[in-house]
């Protein structure tokens, strides 16, 4: 098996609705990203596009073969993949396997969407068909409603009052919304207060507007290659040194381990198997905050923090510079922004620049070993994806 | 193999206030909703049994934002229940405030009863358990 690189990165700003078109949104990602490996659009020899609902935001289907044309690429095999919010993370994998196993060299991944372009109705409409139309949908559960049962099980079994949760809950959309402020591709580059957060409206008990990600428009998009050409393409090629991904149905099935994801246990123990590493090895991440109680579920899932302290911990200040690891300093998808299949692929683009030390004001000091974590719907999908410098 | 309990035939009992699952002829588990695999085992020989609607609140949230389906209708509860027989279930609950729903609804004991739900409220095809707390 060949070692695989990311050589360039590439992501639009993200935001709320916008004129251009999904192919137009990954196309900037795309020409950015290819600029950055010193490469031609000549030089790709596959697309991989992850991206969940061109039908109903713009009445467009494959739009993965119109990136093609309209990036000139020279009639490459080209796949869509829907992951849910993991969509482009699956693409990655995908990318990964197709070049360690020596049939492609140089693959062009990545994803966009504009669920902000959809408003708000039709945006929640399509987020509640991620859920199981028979057995759950019919009792009018939502997307936020999953994880808000979710917050309301997590107080429960580890005894913290309801009051308690909130407010470290709210205390990480503050810190979300810190980093995005300094984010200049971010969504909401505006800083929030616990205030705000319970003023805003309830969506459903105890989550508030602004314990959620918004809806965002956007593209992202990677370069990645084998080592051998990464090595002359770039003095500071990032290596993708493990990664996991695993399934599971409805929520519910996975009951006897909620209100923590059997799918993010076995995807992450794999990917940290497979790059040799602990959990605290990693010196920066961005993982899948959609809502302000993923944060803290994601935290201990990962390894972290114990069950039930990732939200105290969080609140001392253990997630930010200076801390036991940096916890989504793009302003994750709470701040930055949720182009659902854009998401992993930026991910991969914040880690990136964080391992090259040009983060700007957000930079990790140091910063060698990063992790992504990319979950799909509430629980069905979960990515993880190691990256560490090459040089 | 443990298809014969579908979509369709689960719905309909679900109208006639009956909740039925599979039982795996390997391990005993009770799977419900149905799939074609035991949810604890993976075999996919399986009978179907009748499950009794009893349990107790495993989560629960009050939607105030509701999808397209439930325009009109908030705020409303949605509940998980952990059935008697052992597997968790979503539905939906009478008798409880979404205004005024605490943590304390949690481990309450419940009873399915979706002769609750007026014949012209059950919708054509989409039918959810409707739980009613024990009293
Ligand atoms: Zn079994």
């Amino acid at each position: 098996m060949r070692k695989v690189a990311v050589v360039g990165v590439g992501q639009t700003v993200f935001s709320g609705a916008q004129s251009r078109s999904n192919t137009e949104l990954f196309s900037e990602a795309a020409m950015e990203a290819l600029n950055e490996a010193n490469l031609k659009n000549k030089d790709v020899q596959a697309l991989l596009v992850g991206t969940v609902l061109t039908d109903f935001e713009e009445c467009q289907q494959i739009a993965n073969t119109y990136i093609s044309e309209n990036l000139g690429l020279p009639h490459v095999p080209t796949n869509t993949y829907d992951g849910a919010c993991a969509s482009s993370s699956v693409a990655i994998i995908d990318a990964f396997i197709w070049i360690a196993s020596g049939m492609y060299d140089i693959v062009l991944v990545g994803g966009m969407e504009k669920v902000a372009s959809m408003g708000t109705h039709l945006a929640t409409q399509t987020y509640t068909m991620y859920a199981d139309r028979y057995y759950d949908y019919p009792s009018g559960i939502t997307f936020p409603g999953m994880f808000a049962m979710l917050a309301n099980l997590y107080a429960k079994k580890y005894n913290i009052p309801i009051e308690i949760l909130k407010e470290q809950m709210a205390l990480i959309s503050v810190k979300a919304h810190k980093f995005g402020a300094l984010n200049p591709k971010a969504h909401l580059q505006r800083e929030l207060t616990v205030e705000k957060v319970f003023r805003s409206p309830m969506v459903c008990q105890p989550l508030n507007v602004y314990d959620c990600c918004p809806f965002s428009d956007g593209g992202a998009a990677i370069v990645m290659t084998s080592e051998d050409i990464a090595r002359k393409l770039t003095d500071k090629p990032v290596f993708i040194t493990g990664f996991g991904q695993a399934s599971a149905g409805t929520f519910v099935s996975q009951q006897e381990y909620l209100p923590h994801f059997i799918t993010r246990q076995i995807s992450s123990a794999k990917a940290y198997k497979m790059a040799g590493i602990k959990p605290l090895d990693i010196d920066v991440c961005e993982l899948h905050d959609s809502f302000s109680i993923s944060e803290i579920l994601a935290v201990e899932g990962l390894g972290f923090f114990d069950y039930g302290t990732g939200g105290a911990a969080s609140a001392r200040g253990e997630t930010i510079h200076g801390g036991k690891v940096v916890i989504n300093p793009s302003g994750g998808l709470k701040a930055k922004g949720h182009p659902v299949g854009a998401t992993g692929a930026a991910q991969v683009y914040e880690i990136f620049r964080q391992l090259r030390g040009e983060s700007g004001a957000t930079q990790v000091d140091n910063a060698r070993i990063g992790l992504t974590d990319a979950m799909g719907a509430s629980g069905n999908i979960n990515c993880n994806i190691v990256l560490e410098r090459g040089w | 193999m443990g298809d014969k309990l579908g979509v369709k035939e689960y719905r309909l009992a679900l109208r006639e206030n009956k909740l039925q699952g599979l039982k795996c002829k390997a391990c005993g588990f009770v799977t419900a909703p149905p799939r074609l695999a035991c949810r604890h085992c993976g075999a996919t020989d399986s009978e179907i049994v009748q499950l009794s609607g009893k349990g107790k609140i495993a989560t629960f949230t009050s939607i105030f934002i509701p999808p397209e389906s439930h325009r009109g209708q908030t705020p409303y509860l949605v509940v998980v229940v952990e059935l008697a027989e052992g597997p968790w279930i979503m539905g939906n609950i009478q008798g409880a405030d979404p205004n005024k729903a605490t943590l304390d609804l949690i481990g309450k004991s419940v009873h399915m009863d979706n002769n609750l739900i007026p014949d012209d409220k059950k919708p054509p095809e989409d039918i959810s358990p409707m739980f009613v707390l024990d009293s």
